[in-house]
């Protein structure tokens, strides 16, 4: 050790751990462990909280190995795009190579959670026999499993906290599976199961709730009626977090006081979700606990506009609201004069594909949102029209974005007033929120937006790319500049070879890049690959029609690539449609 | 970086390039986007080239008109919430009971859901508020007339309103004096 440092060494390892402790960020701790050998064996040895961004970027034995002290850790496997069907459903993901390497590195593991990957019953069932303390189960836009692995869970994890089971495709072949949880279990905090599509066991369900104290969140499925949601509200008067099961039924008075009764008997509610097939009927019934609420999610309520100005307007708290289009350029409005601490806004299309009734959902919504929220910081809109002097206010009002996400539903529409692009606009956004880390783009858009992007764009971690751009420079912008860049996906857009082969060096220190229905070729992708070893470059084919790729030659156009740095090597799971070239 | 030279003479020439199209517009150099509905041949780069050239000449005009074929993934909307969106539909659609209205002398239709009113007056307060940019003259001098199951034109509030709405295809408001006419003693 350098001269300087030697009083360092007389402190006990116990020292420097309880130091790294300290240490907020993984990246941190990763710097920590760069320093010499002994904080690189300290800092591994302490390491409890793991996050695995992509599964296949490292061995789950390895990851295993280095950190054997682990008890919590967050796995992600597919890329974002394939929430949209835009990657084969084959494609890998699955969770059974960690799962496996986990239930023999780490017996003490507390808690899980993976997203987006494909986790089966047999899985479900090795966690339930192998961690015996085993606490959180989370899984996000997972698919792969049924209630019967749910079963097993129940009756296995003595010490269960959290069930959560955040819009899965989940198989209901095992309607009992919640009577699994044995009569001892009171240890639940948080029970997910909105997107559970078969029939609850309420009367399992109330039992199960009325003997766990400590239960913060509950969020039923649609197959819970109204009537049934009083008795479970009686027996966890201590909700933090509800969500309701289907929010409509006949009308009845008495069932519209005791509903009522029991929802302000919630004294502690803060986040409502749920409300399928809400209708105004029953809605008043929640407004006795308004104004504690800080998050509220409507958008599977097809509540018309009047009815949600009226409900909204109650919520002066709020911080999270998530809602339909057919709130209306009024209703946000609204939203704007009441909900001044509101910092999450999402605004989902009712109508993405028809051309049905049009809803006044415009630009004069988001400007108002961002006129009158000033801690507003994160949006996701989908809208039909934009123009750039809206994109201009609100760049000028919400300098502290941290997350825009604009979806115009028809492709390359510009300016709908001055019929120019919408350059202006975003540039616009990123020039004025110097703390955004994600952006997605949409509308048209030519390559100056790019220049933008990679020039202004210095906390941007995330960019999300449509039927946008010129030609190559639009990427190389982007791929030049942006340095905080780690997720990358990009469809149809007229982005070629030339500056994924210039910025080959950039993408080692992203996480990963998708690009599917651009102008890249084969040749490069196989260029790509000998010159970059820790890169795995995944061409993705799915029509078989003509040679085997091997054989393609080097201007044979690539559909769908994803590339991603890794230490593991090519994944050993592909299915057909996919090809690691090296 | 070396790569950016080149990038900035692109810019440049793309900024002196002639082309059909409305100023600002940028049709796309690239094929038509994937459809759920055609699924195209494995094409070569000329075939490529070609399908440009098409998109470039019919400018943007086509490439929107073909981008309302359902586009794979776009909207960006997660495939959960896509499959609640068609249930909710399911449960709208079979709700409504949606006909056309005309009026004489007005430039378009309307459409109304009849389950909403609960009866007649509530029918005619609906239909004035309205067509009642459209009012040229006093309101009185109107007929609520409807197109039953058999094509005939009926006087709206003849029969209960059950019988109505089960049997109404579309109405059609008669102004002036064929409509006075008409009323006689009815009302």
């Amino acid at each position: 050790m350098v001269g300087g440092f030697r009083w360092a060494a007389m402190f006990p390892d116990e020292v420097w751990e309880h130091v790294f402790s300290f240490l907020p960020a993984d990246a941190d701790r990763n710097a920590a462990a760069l320093v010499c050998r002994a904080w690189y064996r300290i800092e591994r040895r302490s390491r409890w909280r793991v996050f695995v961004g992509n599964c296949y970027a490292v061995e789950p034995a390895a990851a295993v190995r280095r950190f054997p002290e682990v008890r919590a850790a967050a796995i992600k496997g597919k890329p974002h795009f394939a929430d949209f069907n835009l990657v084969p459903s084959d494609w890998g993901g699955g969770a059974e190579a960690w799962v496996e390497a986990m239930a023999e590195g780490w017996p003490h593991l507390e808690e899980l959670r993976l997203k987006r990957m494909v986790v089966s019953d047999d899985c479900l069932e090795l966690i339930a026999r192998c961690f015996k303390n085993f606490k959180v189960l989370s899984l996000v836009s997972c698919e792969g499993f049924s209630t019967a692995g749910l079963a097993a869970i129940a009756a296995n994890c003595r010490n269960l906290r959290e069930l959560d089971l955040h819009e899965n495709e989940v198989e209901d072949n095992c309607l009992h599976w919640m009577s699994h949880f044995p009569e001892s279990f009171a240890s639940l905090v948080t029970l997910n199961i909105a997107c559970l599509e078969g029939e609850v066991n309420v009367s399992v369900l109330e039992r199960l709730i009325g003997r766990c104290p400590n239960l913060k969140t509950l969020r039923l499925n649609h197959s819970v009626p109204l009537e049934r949601l009083v008795g479970l509200l009686h027996r966890v008067p201590q909700l933090v977090d509800l969500g309701t099961g289907k929010f409509a039924a006949q009308h009845h008075p008495e069932l519209f006081s005791k509903l009522e009764s029991a929802i302000a008997g919630c004294k502690n509610l803060k986040s409502l979700s749920g409300f399928w097939e809400a209708g105004p009927t029953y809605l008043p019934a929640i407004y006795s606990v308004c104004e504690g609420l800080t998050s509220l999610n409507l958008s599977y309520a097809t509540l018309q506009g009047p009815e949600l100005i009226k409900l909204i307007s109650r919520c002066k708290n709020l911080q999270r609201l998530w809602v339909m289009d057919l709130i209306e350029d009024d209703g946000l409005i609204a939203v704007a004069a009441s909900c001044k601490l509101l910092q999450e806004l999402r605004v989902f299309p009712s109508d993405p594909y028809g051309a049905a009734q049009p809803i006044s959902l415009t630009e004069h919504g988001l400007v108002a949102i961002s006129a009158g929220c000033p801690m507003l910081h994160s949006v996701l809109y989908f809208c039909r029209q934009m123009t750039n002097a809206a994109l201009l206010t609100v760049a000028k009002n919400c300098p502290n974005f941290t997350c825009f996400r604009l979806c115009i539903m028809e492709p390359h529409t510009p300016d709908y007033i001055t019929r120019q692009p919408l350059d202006a606009g975003f540039s616009a956004i990123v020039e004025s929120c110097k703390h955004l880390r994600r952006l997605s783009l949409s509308g048209l858009l030519t390559d100056l937006v790019f220049k933008s992007i990679g020039a202004s764009a210095n906390c941007l971690e995330m960019l999300s790319v449509a039927f946008a751009g010129d030609g190559d420079a639009g990427l190389h912008y982007i791929l030049s500049g942006c340095k905080n860049l780690r997720k990358l996906e990009i469809r149809d857009c007229p982005f070629g070879d030339k500056p994924l082969l210039d910025n080959a060096a950039k993408l080692e220190t992203m996480r990963s890049l998708w690009m599917s229905s651009c102008s890249v070729t084969l040749g490069a992708c196989r260029q790509l690959a000998r010159k970059m070893p820790l890169l795995n470059v995944e061409v993705i084919n799915e029509r078989k029609r003509g040679l085997p790729l091997e054989l393609q030659p080097d201007n044979c156009p690539v559909e769908k690539l994803y590339i991603y740095r890794t230490v593991a090597g090519p994944r050993s799971d592909t299915p057909s449609c996919v090809w690691i070239l090296r | 970086m070396d790569g950016g030279v080149g990038y900035a003479d692109m810019d440049a020439l793309k900024a002196t390039e002639l082309r059909l199209g409305l100023p600002g517009s940028h049709p796309p150099e690239k094929p038509l986007p994937t459809t759920t509905t055609a699924r195209p041949t494995k094409r070569s780069l000329d075939d490529d080239r070609e399908a440009r050239r098409e998109t470039s000449e019919g400018g943007r005009a086509t490439s929107t008109r073909a981008t309302k074929a359902q586009v794979v993934g776009w909207p960006p909307i997660r495939s959960y919430r896509k499959n609640s969106f068609q249930a909710m539909k399911a449960t709208a659609e079979a709700a409504g009971l949606y006909v056309k209205v005309s009026m004489d002398g007005a430039p378009y239709l309307r459409k109304i859901d009849l389950e909403v009113y609960k009866g007649y007056r509530e029918l005619r307060e609906g239909l004035e508020d309205m067509f009642k940019c459209f009012e040229g003259c006093k309101g009185s001098e109107y007929a609520i007339t409807y197109e039953d199951k058999d094509g005939d034109l009926m006087l709206v509030g003849d029969v209960p309103w059950e019988m109505f709405t089960s049997s109404c295809k579309k109405l059609r408001i008669i102004r002036g004096a064929e409509a006075i006419r008409g009323l006689g003693s009815s009302q």
